[in-house]
């Protein structure tokens, strides 16, 4: 079982970076998920969470994820020591930002990866939503998702131009992070 | 779609792909958080013309389940979907419905009432209703809410059971989460769920009484044969599976499911979501050799007092685990199952009632464990425990 926490701002595509991920590992890689957004109230620009849940078998337990193995972070406003609550040994943290270093101090168990997704985003869609850009680094930072089965998912859930802008965003950021796709 | 597809959807979009699959002639709703996305969906599926159905923008829940009623009374298959305040609101013409028998489907968000004001799940709502004449089904997960909303027009509509049914999905935890759902083919539920036929309607051809004043000469011989009919739902729920596992390929096991309960000492008795949570339980604690096991509740109306008492004849303890509390007694469910027990001359000789998940509460794995380990514990404690 691979636990991801997605944190953003209303608006951003966090809960759609869950669902996507959801959508990559079990229409296109025969796994299951759970993805879901922390529950209640919608507001923009407010902090969300996302959650996504994989496994190799059916997963029963619902219950709110509290440890994780990646905790991602769509926007660097919202960093403190609470995102790394729960974060396990050898987890991943995520984190999309212009800076090179962070203002929190993640601890030696955790490998921490930092993406520039927003200069990304702005290239390929000219605006700042970087949900897929991450997708991308996630993919290329760990075996957690195949890049096409992630390429599958958003051609699956968005349409026409906007689907393949954010197919070029995706590969350009499993490009720019490790991945090697043609 | 012709065929069976595979979906990655919530429980809220699940249930709108079963509705528009069930060719509904009219749905009626009023939109309350966390049942709102199911209505949403399926109006845009009016709207760009895959459902063909007269969608009625009502001004409340009440107005809601009224339309449903007169669209019923002509015949035609209707649905509407509410959680919480608005099935509170819906009360008075939940009655209407099942005493009508009108075999309306209804979605049901199970949420939190007010006050404290809180828009989270638990049980309060539907299980509050319980005597109101209507099925009421819970879902674990939302293959199992798609496949029950289909089931549910089979079961309500069937000749020998018209009675209107409610099908409670836990909200958020059910309604606004995300996973893999097998999406039947629109030839197969065609098979499966033949157009809605029937003669309690009004028709110039062949007129008849309907929604009629019964003084008390003939009052409660209505309510008897109303009894009658719920009664005999737990067959026709059992025929309807069968054929359902038959045309569509799932399968499922009538009122109750039962997890290890013919060899288990220590059962929890539940409903909804939360049996999600435990199965990992039972499976961790049962390789420890510890002999533990699972009645998921299905169905609370007909409820299943002769499986409740098969599965759980053998236990040394059993707790009821509900999402609801009858302030001052102890809560339904637990109710329910003890009166169930009574019947019987084989009654666990420990049976202890645990409250959880009120206002949207989270229930853990260690919770689980904790219930176990109260069920083992022989100390005399109180009945209802909180967790």
């Amino acid at each position: 079982m691979v636990e991801i926490r997605w944190h953003g701002r209303g608006g951003q595509g966090a809960f759609t970076a869950a669902r996507l991920l959801g959508v990559a590992v079990t229409l296109f890689e025969d796994r299951y998920a759970l993805a879901f957004p922390s529950f209640g109230p919608e507001r923009r620009g407010s902090p969300v969470l996302g959650f996504t849940r994989i496994d190799n078998c059916k997963i029963a337990d619902r219950s709110i994820i509290t440890d994780c193995d990646v905790v991602i972070i769509l926007d660097d406003t919202l960093l403190d020591d609470s995102v790394l609550n729960g974060l396990r040994r050898g987890g991943l943290l995520l984190v999309n930002t212009a800076h090179g270093e962070l203002p929190i101090r993640p601890p030696d168990y955790v490998r921490t990866v930092l993406v520039d997704a927003t200069s990304l985003a702005m290239q390929y869609l000219g605006r700042p939503i970087t949900n897929t850009a991450l997708l991308g680094a996630l993919a290329a930072s760990s075996d957690i998702v195949r890049i096409h089965s992630l390429i599958a998912a958003i051609r699956a859930e968005m349409k026409g131009t906007s689907a393949e802008k954010n197919v070029a965003l995706l590969e350009a950021a499993y490009n720019v992070y490790g991945g090697n796709i043609a | 779609m012709e065929r069976e597809t595979k979906a990655f959807l919530s429980g809220n979009e699940a249930v709108a792909r079963a509705v528009r699959l069930a060719r509904p002639h009219v749905i009626a709703a009023y939109p309350i958080t966390p049942q709102t996305t199911v209505i949403e969906r399926l109006a845009e599926m009016v709207e760009e013309e895959s459902l063909k159905s007269e969608y009625l923008h009502v001004e409340s829940e009440h107005s809601a389940l009224s339309a449903c009623i007169g669209a019923s009374a002509v015949g035609a298959r209707t649905f509407t979907a509410t959680s919480s305040q608005g099935l509170l609101y819906m009360a008075e013409c939940l009655h209407y419905a099942s005493g009508g028998r009108f075999p309306i489907v209804m979605m049901n968000a199970n949420r939190s009432v007010a006050l404290p004001w809180n828009i989270y799940g638990d049980q309060r709502d539907s299980l509050s209703l319980l005597d109101c004449g209507w099925i009421q089904a819970y879902a674990e997960d939302a293959q199992e809410s798609l496949d029950l909303v289909l089931q549910a027009y089979a079961i309500a509509e069937h000749s020998e059971v018209l009675t209107p049914m409610m099908i409670n999905l836990d909200g958020f935890v059910i309604t606004h989460t995300y996973e893999l759902v097998n999406v039947p083919g629109q030839n197969e539920i065609d098979l499966f769920l033949p157009p809605f036929r029937t003669t309690n309607k009004m028709d110039f051809d062949c007129p008849m009484s309907l929604a009629f004043t019964a003084g008390p000469a003939y009052n409660q011989a209505f309510k008897q044969l109303q009894h009658l009919a719920m009664l005999k739902a737990s067959r026709v729920i059992g025929e309807v599976e069968e054929r359902f596992g038959r045309l569509v390929g799932r399968n499922y096991p009538g009122l109750i499911e039962t997890l290890y309960c013919g060899d288990a000492e220590y059962i929890i008795v539940t409903l909804g979501s939360v049996a999600g949570t435990i199965r990992p339980v039972i499976e961790k604690l049962r390789s420890g050799g510890e002999r533990v096991g699972l009645v998921r509740i299905r169905y609370m109306r007909p409820f299943p007092d002769a499986e409740i008492r098969r599965a759980l004849a053998g236990a040394k303890a059993v707790g009821v685990l509900e999402k609801d509390i009858s302030f001052g007694f102890e809560g339904t469910v637990f109710t329910n199952v003890s009166s169930a027990l009574m019947r019987s001359q084989v009654v666990p000789p420990r049976l202890l009632n645990f409250v959880g998940g009120l206002g949207g509460k989270d229930i853990s794995a260690a919770d689980i464990e904790l219930i176990f380990k109260r069920l083992k514990n022989s100390e005399p404690g109180e009945t209802v425990e909180f967790i």
